[in-house]
Order: structure tokens, then sequence, then C-alpha cells
């Protein structure tokens, strides 16, 4: 997955009134007056905000010229979080064998850590 | 007390926007035991890597100015090596070095770490800021994708392995 298109990704994630979006088009597509109603911001503001997402790639707008609906685009958020999952489940295997160590530590006393296993 | 294998909380990890990155974990050990293992030598080669990558150079020396090296040897026998300098070392609770990897053109990151106790329990927070966004996501891809085709396997035998070693001996 190309670089700039996961940092788009991540900044188009970093902002809550975003994610809320996101999380609304989960349900269904939906207008702009629609995607502002739970808000406490314009339309105006809340297009901006949809222009991030469309040029993230996250969100799509119909083609019927009176309602624009806004649809989620899934498959750029999967890759990012695919991708960030293949780092976590690499690192979470490398702390489960710490966990186990820190728990045979643990039980043999607070002097473990000094005394070599050979 | 009866040895109970008790594992921490999940790993999560979050990209900040930008080059940044944020890894935390809670163990269940108290900050001084999460701490020697994440600084000493001899811990640090027990239980760092994962998917055949182990430990085979690991030098820390832990001062402020101090030089650490880690090198991991993967099941192909591909090596990765990377070391920095500490610039804080306030044991048990806080650890800031830089870190640069092998073959890096340019810059270097800078990571803190933080233990936190309660409970008897260790909540790290890990935050790496790296030198750009390629080489943040680079060292995203790595070293996972290179042992990936194993990596599930390997994961049950992790598991397995654990299950076993928490009954008494």
């Amino acid at each position: 997955m190309a670089a700039d298109v996961l940092d788009a990704t991540f900044a188009a994630l970093a902002d809550p009134t975003r994610r809320a979006i996101l999380a609304r088009l989960m349900e269904g597509e939906a207008t702009v007056t629609e995607l502002a109603a739970p808000f406490a911001m314009s339309q105006p503001g809340i297009s901006k905000h949809l222009r991030v997402l469309e040029r993230a790639g996250l969100v799509s707008r119909g083609r019927d010229a009176q309602r624009r609906p806004c649809r989620l685009e899934a498959a750029p958020l999967k890759e990012a979080v695919d991708w960030l999952a293949g780092y976590r489940s690499y690192w979470e295997e490398s702390y489960q064998r710490l966990d186990a160590l820190l728990g045979e530590l643990g039980h043999d006393g607070p002097d473990a850590a000094e005394r070599e296993t050979p | 007390m009866t040895p109970r294998r008790e594992q921490g909380e999940g790993l999560t990890v979050r990209a900040l926007p930008g080059t940044g990155l944020v890894l935390t974990r809670t163990f269940a050990a108290p900050r001084r035991l999460v701490f020697d293992a994440f600084t000493r030598p001899e811990l640090l080669r027990r239980w760092h890597g994962a998917r055949g990558w182990h430990l085979v150079v690991c030098e820390v020396d832990l001062r402020p100015g101090g030089a650490w090296r880690f090198v991991s040897r993967g099941p192909d026998g591909a090596e990765m090596g990377l070391g920095g300098v500490f610039h804080e070392v306030d044991a048990p609770g806080r650890l800031v070095q830089s870190e640069v990897h092998d073959g890096w053109e340019e810059g270097e990151a800078l990571v803190t770490t933080v233990f936190d106790e309660r409970d008897g329990r260790t909540a790290m927070t890990t935050t790496a800021r790296y030198p750009s966004r390629e080489i943040r996501d680079s060292v995203l891809r790595t070293p996972m994708e290179r042992g990936a085709g194993e990596a599930y396997d390997r994961l049950a035998g992790v598991l397995t392995e654990m299950t076993m070693k928490g009954e008494p001996r």
C-alpha cells in the first residue's frame, strides 16, 4: 500500500468529527444535510470534512445532482487497519513471550532478574 | 501462590498523523521487572522478537549518552540491525532513546517509553517519532512481512507453549 494513501487515511481518521461521519455512513448512505444534523456544525463545515474523507478515498458521492448522497468506501479503511494489524500482531506475539518471562521472574521472587538461567 | 500464567492486556498500535506511532500494552508485573525486561540484555534475549526472529546481538549501555545496539536474525538467516543512544534513563519509569536502523539514509527516530504501575500491573506507552513517513512505514512493514508465511502457525505454537509453562514445574 502506497505511503501517501496510508498517510491520507490516517490523517483523515485523526479527527473525531470525521470518525463520527464514517460511523454514520456505516449505517448507509446519507446526504450532507443528514450528516450535519447531529453536529453543532454548519453544512460548509461538514462539507470540508467530507472533502478530506473523499480525498482519502474513504467516502464517495452519488451522481444524483440534487442529493449527492455520501457513501462509505471501506477498502482503504480495511487496508489501513490490516496494515497496522500486521505490525500489532508481530509485537503482540513478542510481548506474549515477555508475559511468560515476567510470570517466571515474578514467581521466582524479586531477585529472579539477578540470576541467570543457563 | 499458585503459579498461574497471567497475561497483560493486548497491544494497541496507533499511527499519529505525520510520522508518529504510539504503542500501548499492559503487563501483569510491577514496573521494576518490566523495566529490567526492556533494558537488560540477558532478559531481552529471552523475549524480543517473534516468528523466527530473535536477538543475536544485544548491547545496552544504560545511562544518558550510553549506546544500545540490537541485531535480530530471521528464519531465513536475514539480519536486521538497529541502535542508538539513550537520552534519558529514569528507572523504572521512563526511557528516551534515539533509534537508527541499518540502511536508513538519514535521520533518526526518537522513542519515548513510559512505564506506569498500578495495583502491581504496568502500563507501557511507547511513542516513536520517525524522521520521515517513508521510514515509519518501512518500520511498520518489517520484519512482519518477511516471516508472514509462518506467522499464524507460530502464534498458535507460542500460545500452547505459554499454557504449558503456566503449569507448576
